[in-house]
C-alpha cells in the first residue's frame, strides 16, 4: 500500500508515519507542500492508495492541492489532516472532492479509524 | 440637586471569549499528542514585549480576527515537551526543534481558532530561539498570558488579538 504523506512539518510527518506503519506493508512517500506534492504523484505513475494533506502550507496550500489533483484525477482517495476545524473549512475540502477529513490535534487511534474508514470505502467502491 | 456617580470599575482587559479558546486548545494539544500533564494557571495581562522565555513560536491572526499568539517555553522545557510529541530525543541544535516547536504552537492557534466565532486565518508559524528577544505586537491589543506548567518546566501562552473593527 503506497500514502503520500503532504505537510509542512517533518515532525508531524513522522508521527503520521509511525502511526500509520502500524498498519503493516505501507510505503511512505513524504512532501512538505502542494508544489512538492505535485512532483511526487507525477513521479509515482502506479498512483497512491491514499494521500493525506494539511491545509496550511507555505508555496501552494492543501486546498489548491485537493483542486489540482482532483482536476485530472477523481479516483485517488483524499483525505485532509490539518488544524481547520470550523464547519466552513470542512465543507469547502468536501467540495474540493476529499473523500474524508481529520482534524489536529489526533490520537493514533483516531487517525488509524480515518485512514481505514477511508481506504475501506475506496476499496468497496472499486 | 447634583447626584454623585460612584465611578464604574474599569472594565477588565481580560475578555474571555477570545482566551477560554485557548485555555482548551492548550488543553487538548497536550493531552492528545503530548502525553504531559499539563496545569493551567490564572491569565494575566502583560506589558512587557519580551516573551516569557527563551523559545517563542509566533502565530499571525488575520480575517476577522488581528494580531498573534505566541507560545513561549523554556528551553529545557521546550526540549523536553517536543521530545514528547515527537517520540524521539529532539535537541535545540537539531532542525527539528523549530520544526516540532513550530507544529505545536499550529495546533495550539488552530485549535482556538474554531472556538473564536470569527472567520479568521492563522499564518505559518515563525519560531524564534534565544534569551531576551522582543516581540512587537499591535499596540492597541492587550497581551494575555497563559501561565502553564509541566512536570518538564513552565511555557506561556500570549494571546494579543482582537476582533477587526472592534476597539479593545
Amino acid at each position: 500500500m503506497r500514502l503520500l504523506l503532504v505537510d509542512d512539518s517533518r515532525t508531524m510527518r513522522n508521527i503520521m508515519k509511525k502511526t500509520l506503519d502500524t498498519l503493516g506493508g505501507v510505503e511512505f512517500s513524504e512532501a512538505s507542500d502542494g508544489h512538492e506534492a505535485l512532483k511526487v504523484i507525477a513521479a509515482t505513475p502506479a498512483g497512491f492508495d491514499l494521500v493525506l494533506v494539511d491545509w496550511n502550507m507555505p508555496n501552494m496550500d492543501g486546498i489548491t492541492l485537493i483542486h489540482k489533483i482532483r482536476d485530472t484525477d477523481k479516483k485517488t482517495p483524499l483525505m485532509m489532516v490539518t488544524t481547520e476545524a470550523e464547519k466552513s473549512r470542512v465543507m469547502e475540502a468536501i467540495k474540493a472532492g476529499v473523500n474524508n477529513y481529520a482534524v489536529k490535534p489526533f490520537t493514533p487511534e483516531a487517525l488509524l479509524e480515518k485512514v481505514t474508514q477511508t481506504l475501506s470505502k475506496a476499496k468497496a467502491a472499486a | 440637586m447634583s447626584v454623585i456617580e460612584a465611578p464604574k470599575p474599569a472594565a477588565s482587559p481580560i475578555n474571555s471569549k477570545l482566551i477560554m479558546p485557548f485555555v482548551n486548545s492548550v488543553r487538548s494539544v497536550f493531552s492528545t499528542m503530548v502525553n504531559v500533564p499539563t496545569t493551567l494557571g490564572k491569565p494575566f495581562l502583560k506589558k512587557d514585549p519580551c516573551p516569557s522565555y527563551d523559545v517563542s513560536s509566533i502565530i499571525g491572526f488575520s480575517g476577522d480576527i488581528t494580531g498573534c499568539v505566541v507560545v513561549s517555553l523554556q528551553m529545557k522545557a521546550a526540549e523536553q515537551l517536543v521530545s514528547a510529541f515527537a517520540g524521539a530525543a529532539i535537541e535545540s541544535s537539531s532542525p527539528d526543534f523549530a520544526d516540532a516547536i513550530g507544529e505545536l504552537a499550529n495546533m495550539i492557534a488552530g485549535a482556538a481558532k474554531k472556538d473564536l466565532g470569527h472567520a479568521a486565518r492563522i499564518s505559518i508559524p515563525s519560531v524564534i530561539i534565544g534569551t531576551g528577544h522582543l516581540i512587537a505586537r499591535l499596540s492597541d491589543v492587550p497581551c494575555i498570558v497563559i501561565p502553564c506548567q509541566t512536570p518538564s518546566g513552565d511555557f506561556t501562552v500570549e494571546v494579543s488579538i482582537k476582533p477587526v473593527n472592534q476597539s479593545t
